[in-house]
């Protein structure tokens, strides 16, 4: 059996979608929920391998599943959850990044469109990994554009940039932007020289260090 | 020396404004021997076209009367007249409407209006009534003025106070003008609002979906002749309808940010200022959340100003301040920009004066050029008032009264009243200390009686001035409670 999945989501067609969604692609759903404590308490009990949760659920229809989520990870650290939202917001983003310790997640709803993206992220996730949206990314540079050493990245470096920001491996950067793995390799090389980052083999790391960095401001 | 020369010129003074005084009488009778038979004349015979002028030579010397009045003694009287009709405005066919009839051109509808306006304010007849007692007023006072002129002419103005200035009614209408404005700019820009967003639903996502929809129906004919094509269809029908999502977040975010509506003001504003290009540091300084309304208003006011700076001030950092003054929302905006920042010539400025104006707020824009601009916003009683603890408390003397009432209503209730009662009754011989069974045998009774009515009365007092103060403090609250405010 795949890895144990928790669904938070208080729209019945959409909370049934991603069940059979994530059920074709092999993972196992231990619960759906649909409102913000049943939400903490199935992500306190069940501890699952990766949660999928919506921003907002009943009863106040504000953030309550954001909320749900960060505490769920201040009880048990380094949950892995992947946050969908209809509007992504980097005040959200940055609070979920907050604890800097990975497997988490922070997607557009549309993105769900795409099953096969989709499902990569929850991967990433479940694994440790992160999964930012593009539109985060691109407003977090847009917020950045007047930062002295990201503007002197080439337009090449800014795309691994902003790849990587969204968490993906080397091998997925190089699938994505058609380069070999060394050619981005050595780009990301280039972007942390630019950027005085301490380079890091790690994946998650080097993510994490990147999405700090853009944040520090 | 310089004391007795200051005095002697104030002295100097006081008797040439007292002068001018009795002199300016002279001129108000002539006034008031065109303008009483004027009005008469206008009631009995119908002669109308001589009411205005005759009004407007008493509104011009009753003015005139209330800024010396203010000048040379203090008592300031404000002026009460009814705002003036505004000119009528023709309907879509062209013609002018007045009550229940139309007319073709607008000088009926515009005297009648004028007419309604000058014989309904209760001010042109107190103008009338103050024209005609005050030569008879300034005669009885003119010992005085003439002795002691500082004191003459103040009360003087105590007199013109009495019937020149604003009456209750004039103040209540004035408001109420006031708030018709600004509700009706408040329902045309909402409305203004609403068109926008039906426009963008009905040529944006409306559009779309239908395109959706074409794509998916010819996908599903293709589907077994020709899979393949049938399979890029699909994925452009899934491309349109991310396109449509991106455009309904867009509109949705216009209309009320998601995480205004989720967090609140405070965030949603650290929201915008992660968001924009510029270093923008928030500071938010408020007990409570305001309500949503408000919330809105300040959101899109800071939104256009940060905008604003980093569009045409080419600004590189800003600050935002939010606080509470008392029932006062206060918002202070301050851009490291190139200045010359002009309310009359930018339109996203007029934008926030409008928005802010729904809830009677006003803006002060100070924006020299080469900056920096500050943008200060109040929006007055926005705010409940127990936050800051500002509600009205019972003044000391009617609490020392409440107190008293309370602590010595027993004395004349019992010992003195009932208890002297019983042993009136019952005829006890013992007199104890109650006061009416010293009196004579004829006073006892009343006196036993008043000492009850007294008791009673301060138990009354004691319970009724607290709730007097509650209520006055409620009503004072309603304009607010209705959002009127």
């Amino acid at each position: 059996m795949g890895e144990r999945v928790l669904i938070a989501e208080d729209l019945y067609l959409l909370r049934d979608g991603l069940v059979h969604l994530l059920q074709a692609h092999g993972f196992s759903v231990v619960a759906a929920v649909e409102s913000g404590p049943d939400l903490l308490k199935g992500l306190v009990e069940l501890r699952p391998d990766v949660s999928v949760v919506d921003v907002r659920l009943p009863p106040t229809f504000t953030d309550e599943g954001l909320q749900a989520a960060l505490e769920a990870r201040r009880q048990v650290p380094g949950l892995p959850i992947l946050v969908l939202s209809q509007h992504v917001e980097q005040l959200y983003a940055r609070e979920l990044l907050a604890d800097g310790s990975g497997a988490i997640g922070y997607l557009l709803k549309d993105r769900v469109l795409n099953a096969g993206q989709f499902v990569d992220a929850v991967r990433r996730v479940a694994e440790g990994g992160t999964a930012m949206d593009p539109e985060v990314i691109a407003k977090l540079l847009a917020s950045n554009a007047r930062h002295e050493p990201l503007a002197a990245l080439t337009p090449r470096e800014r795309q691994v940039l902003e790849a990587m920001a969204e968490g993906r491996s080397n091998a997925a950067i190089s699938q994505r932007l058609h380069l070999s793995e060394s050619a981005v390799a050595k780009h990301t090389a280039s972007i942390f020289a630019k950027l005085d980052l301490a380079p890091s083999e790690d994946d998650n790391r080097r993510v994490l260090a990147v999405l700090a960095y853009l944040n520090s401001r | 020396m310089f004391a007795h020369t200051g005095g002697m010129l104030r002295r100097l003074t006081g008797t040439a404004q007292v002068a001018a005084l009795l002199g300016m009488t002279l001129v108000q009778v002539g006034i008031l021997l065109f303008a009483l038979p004027a009005m008469i004349l206008t009631f009995t015979l119908g002669l109308v076209f001589l009411y205005p002028p005759a009004v407007r030579l008493v509104r011009g010397t009753a003015e005139e009367t209330r800024s010396r009045v203010g000048a040379w003694s203090g008592v300031r009287i404000a002026s009460p007249y009814l705002p003036e009709p505004a000119p009528p405005r023709p309907m879509t066919d062209g013609l002018y409407r007045y009550e229940r009839t139309l007319y073709k051109s607008p000088r009926i509808p515009a005297w009648n209006a004028r007419w309604k306006w000058l014989s309904t304010d209760p001010a042109t007849w107190r103008d009338l009534l103050w024209l005609v007692l005050d030569p008879p007023v300034k005669l009885a006072l003119l010992p005085v003025l003439l002795v002691t002129p500082a004191r003459g002419l103040r009360v003087y103005g105590q007199w013109c106070a009495l019937l020149l200035s604003a009456t209750r009614t004039s103040v209540l209408r004035g408001q109420l003008t006031h708030l018709h404005q600004s509700r009706s700019i408040a329902a045309d820009s909402q409305a203004a609002e609403m068109r926008r967003i039906e426009r963008d639903l009905h040529d944006g996502t409306q559009a779309r979906l239908i395109a959706i929809g074409m794509t998916l129906g010819a996908a599903e004919e293709l589907v077994d002749s020709d899979p393949a094509a049938a399979k890029t269809l699909m994925s452009k029908a899934r491309d349109t309808s991310a396109e449509t999502l991106t455009e309904l977040r867009r509109l949705i975010r216009g209309i009320h940010p998601p995480v205004l509506a989720e967090r609140g003001l405070a965030d949603a504003v650290r929201a915008l200022a992660i968001d924009t290009a510029l270093r923008v540091e928030v500071e938010v300084d408020l007990p409570h959340r305001p309500e949503p309304p408000v919330e809105a208003a300040a959101y899109f006011a800071v939104s256009e100003l940060l905008a604003n700076a980093a569009r045409h001030g080419d600004a590189r950092s800003a600050s935002v301040d939010i606080s509470s003054d008392g029932p006062s929302l206060r918002i202070t905006v301050t851009d490291d920009g190139l200045g010359g920042a002009d309310p009359a010539k930018g339109s996203g400025l007029r934008g926030i004066e409008r928005r802010l104006a729904a809830f009677d707020g006003v803006m002060a824009v100070n924006s020299p050029p080469g900056g920096p601009t500050t943008v200060m916003m109040v929006l007055p009683k926005v705010l409940p008032e127990h936050w800051a603890g500002t509600l009205p408390t019972l003044p000391r003397w009617k609490a020392v009264v409440v107190a008293l009432c309370w602590s010595l209503a027993w004395c004349p209730t019992f010992p003195q009243g009932v208890v002297a009662a019983v042993f009136k009754t019952f005829a006890i011989p013992e007199k104890s200390w109650f006061l009416a069974l010293y009196a004579p045998e004829p006073f006892q009774w009343p006196i036993i009686l008043l000492m009850i009515a007294l008791g009673l009365g301060m138990y009354a007092t004691a319970i009724a001035i607290p709730a007097k103060h509650n209520r006055d403090r409620w009503m004072a609250e309603v304009p607010r409670r209705l959002g009127l405010g």
